[in-house]
């Protein structure tokens, strides 16, 4: 039965969003959309270095979408590009079934029954893609 | 006649699906409405006794699909009240509607004006914008009220010296809101603009009486009328069809090639290059023809009666993003909840059998002015019955208790 889509675990999520709002004077705010639904979320994100020092996010979505922003929100200081790009690999391998180059971060094992729903994958992507674009954004400010 | 829905239902093989332990309930009719056995038969035929291409082969096989063709072109043109030679096969609404913007609008010149509305499909934005961007010509909306209809109020200020088209959707995908074609029609006849009509959400509900509408350009799609995906139609006034320059170049849209020169085939064949949806076109034909041995009144009074009901039963946080009575609107029943998301409504209904779209419905311009990130729309065809309502009021109850935050 397909039906773990609203478990507990990623209503919580939603529900918790962790460093859900703005910070003052981020390096860089990166809003994205995706375009099969109109979903949108903003992140805004401060570095240090090539390590995350500061973020939080606004999303106007769906419950997939608000668990994903929390769980980055949860998971996501400290880390470096690199290891942002490492995980949206390991998350998108893991919504697509194929062989994951790394583990996802430990939050994001709620999101493993979305797999069975194709065009729920770019909700739970959303986020991520966004923190992406908006580290690239700072980085290409900082040069 | 009356609306035998029994028997009606028993054309559609699909609707004895489950969706896992539920029986289905399709209410997404308005992104795509299912296929009857008369025309799954007329597709399977041509497909097993007489797949050839057209116009072209003098084998028998080519013979019969020729005739085929050419009968599923009247079959439509009876549809539509108008002259078969003035039915143009298209891939389907959009693709009409590129036509237009490429065969029409590309004789505009910078300065002309075209006059769309806040509440239309993309597919009837954005080839207008195409065109601005190649001929710098000038795109007005007419705005539309909170109640999800064209706000006409404005409509002679809008519509100046210098419109060449109004294009505007017979009926919402949206909201269900059926416009008042003939204070279009009057204002575009006032500084001798054409009309264009995207038909596409008005087609599935009856045969539509183009000569009596007075517009000038038709468009629909064939998935949305039982018909098979992949066919459409744009409907043009014969001189207009004659003066329009064809847009695609090829096969079967042409009289006699040189390698200097081409001279084209009258219209319809003008503005269909290449082997066309043989297939998909007749399916479209036996859907016309099903769709005209209807007791229309009957499905009409059937379809509102359902959309009433699914009107009193929505929850009572709901907001009907478009007309709250049955006056002037489809079978297209948009709503909002506070703090629910359409795609999570959706979602949960889904695994009740109960198929629904939620989101912006390619109509980012209308969710946009109505304050909306996109809506859950549940839209009828004549299938649909008391049941299907059932199961989308106690599923909407049941999405609301799920996803309400403590």
């Amino acid at each position: 039965m397909k039906d773990e889509l609203y478990q507990q675990a990623i209503l919580a999520h939603a529900d918790a969003a962790v460093r859900a709002g703005r910070i003052d004077a981020p390096d860089a705010s990166v809003t994205l959309d995706n375009p099969l639904c109109g979903d949108r979320v903003t992140i805004d994100v401060t570095l240090e270095g090539d390590h995350i020092a500061d973020l939080a996010h606004r999303v106007r979505g769906c419950r997939l979408c608000e668990a994903a922003a929390s769980a980055v929100g949860a998971s996501a200081v400290g880390r470096s590009a690199a290891e942002v790009a490492e995980v949206e690999g390991a998350l998108r391998s893991m919504l697509d079934g194929t062989a994951a180059p790394a583990q996802p971060w430990a939050g994001f094992e709620a999101f493993r029954p979305v797999r069975d729903y194709r065009s729920r994958h770019a909700c739970v992507l959303l986020p991520l893609e966004t923190l992406r674009a908006a580290i690239a954004q700072a980085q290409a400010a900082v040069k | 006649m009356s609306l035998d829905l029994a028997a009606v239902r028993a054309q559609f093989p699909i609707l004895n699906r489950h969706i896992g332990d539920a029986p289905l309930h399709y209410l997404d009719n308005a992104a795509t409405a299912q296929t009857p056995e008369s025309v799954l038969e007329a597709v399977r035929r041509f497909e097993s006794s007489s797949r050839a291409n057209v116009l072209r082969g003098v084998h028998q096989l080519a013979e019969e699909a020729t005739a085929d063709y050419a009968r599923a072109r009247e079959s439509v043109a009876r549809y539509l009240n108008v002259p078969a030679g003035e039915v143009v096969f298209t891939g389907g609404t959009t693709a009409a509607i590129n036509l237009v913007a490429r065969g029409f609008g590309d004789t505009l010149q910078p300065g002309d004006e075209v006059v769309i509305s806040e509440l239309e499909h993309h597919s009837n934005i954005v080839p207008w914008q195409m065109l601005r961007e190649r001929h710098g010509i000038v795109l007005k909306a007419l705005p539309v009220t909170d109640e999800g209809r064209l706000d006409l109020d404005s409509i002679e200020r809008v519509v100046t010296s210098r419109c060449r088209l109004i294009a505007i959707a017979h009926a919402s995908n949206v909201t269900g809101a059926v416009t008042p074609v003939e204070r279009i029609v009057n204002a575009a006849r006032a500084v001798g603009a054409k009309v264009l009509l995207d038909g596409a959400q008005r087609t599935p509900h009856g045969p539509v009486d183009i000569p009596a509408l007075g517009v000038d350009f038709y468009a629909f799609s064939g998935h949305k009328m039982f018909a098979p995906h992949g066919i459409g139609v744009l409907w043009a006034r014969r001189a207009l069809l004659e003066s329009m320059p064809p847009v695609f170049g090829g096969g079967e849209m042409i009289r006699t090639v040189t390698l200097e020169s081409t001279i084209y085939a009258a219209p319809p064949h003008k503005f269909e290059a290449g082997t066309p949806p043989i297939a998909q076109a007749i399916g479209l034909g036996a859907a016309t023809d099903w769709l005209m041995g209807m007791d229309w009144p009957a499905v009409s009074a059937h379809e509102l009666r359902l959309t009433q009901r699914i009107l009193d039963g929505l929850p009572s946080r709901a907001r009907i993003v478009g007309p709250a009575g049955l006056q002037e609107r489809m079978p297209v029943i948009s709503f909002a909840i506070p703090g629910l998301h359409p795609h999570d409504i959706c979602q949960i209904l889904d695994r009740r059998g109960v198929a629904l779209r939620g989101g912006h419905h390619c109509a980012q311009p209308l969710m946009d002015r109505l304050d909306l990130a996109g809506t859950t729309r549940a839209s009828l065809a004549l299938y649909n019955d008391d049941d299907d309502v059932d199961a989308l009021i106690d599923g909407l109850d049941a999405a609301v208790h799920r996803l309400t935050r403590a």
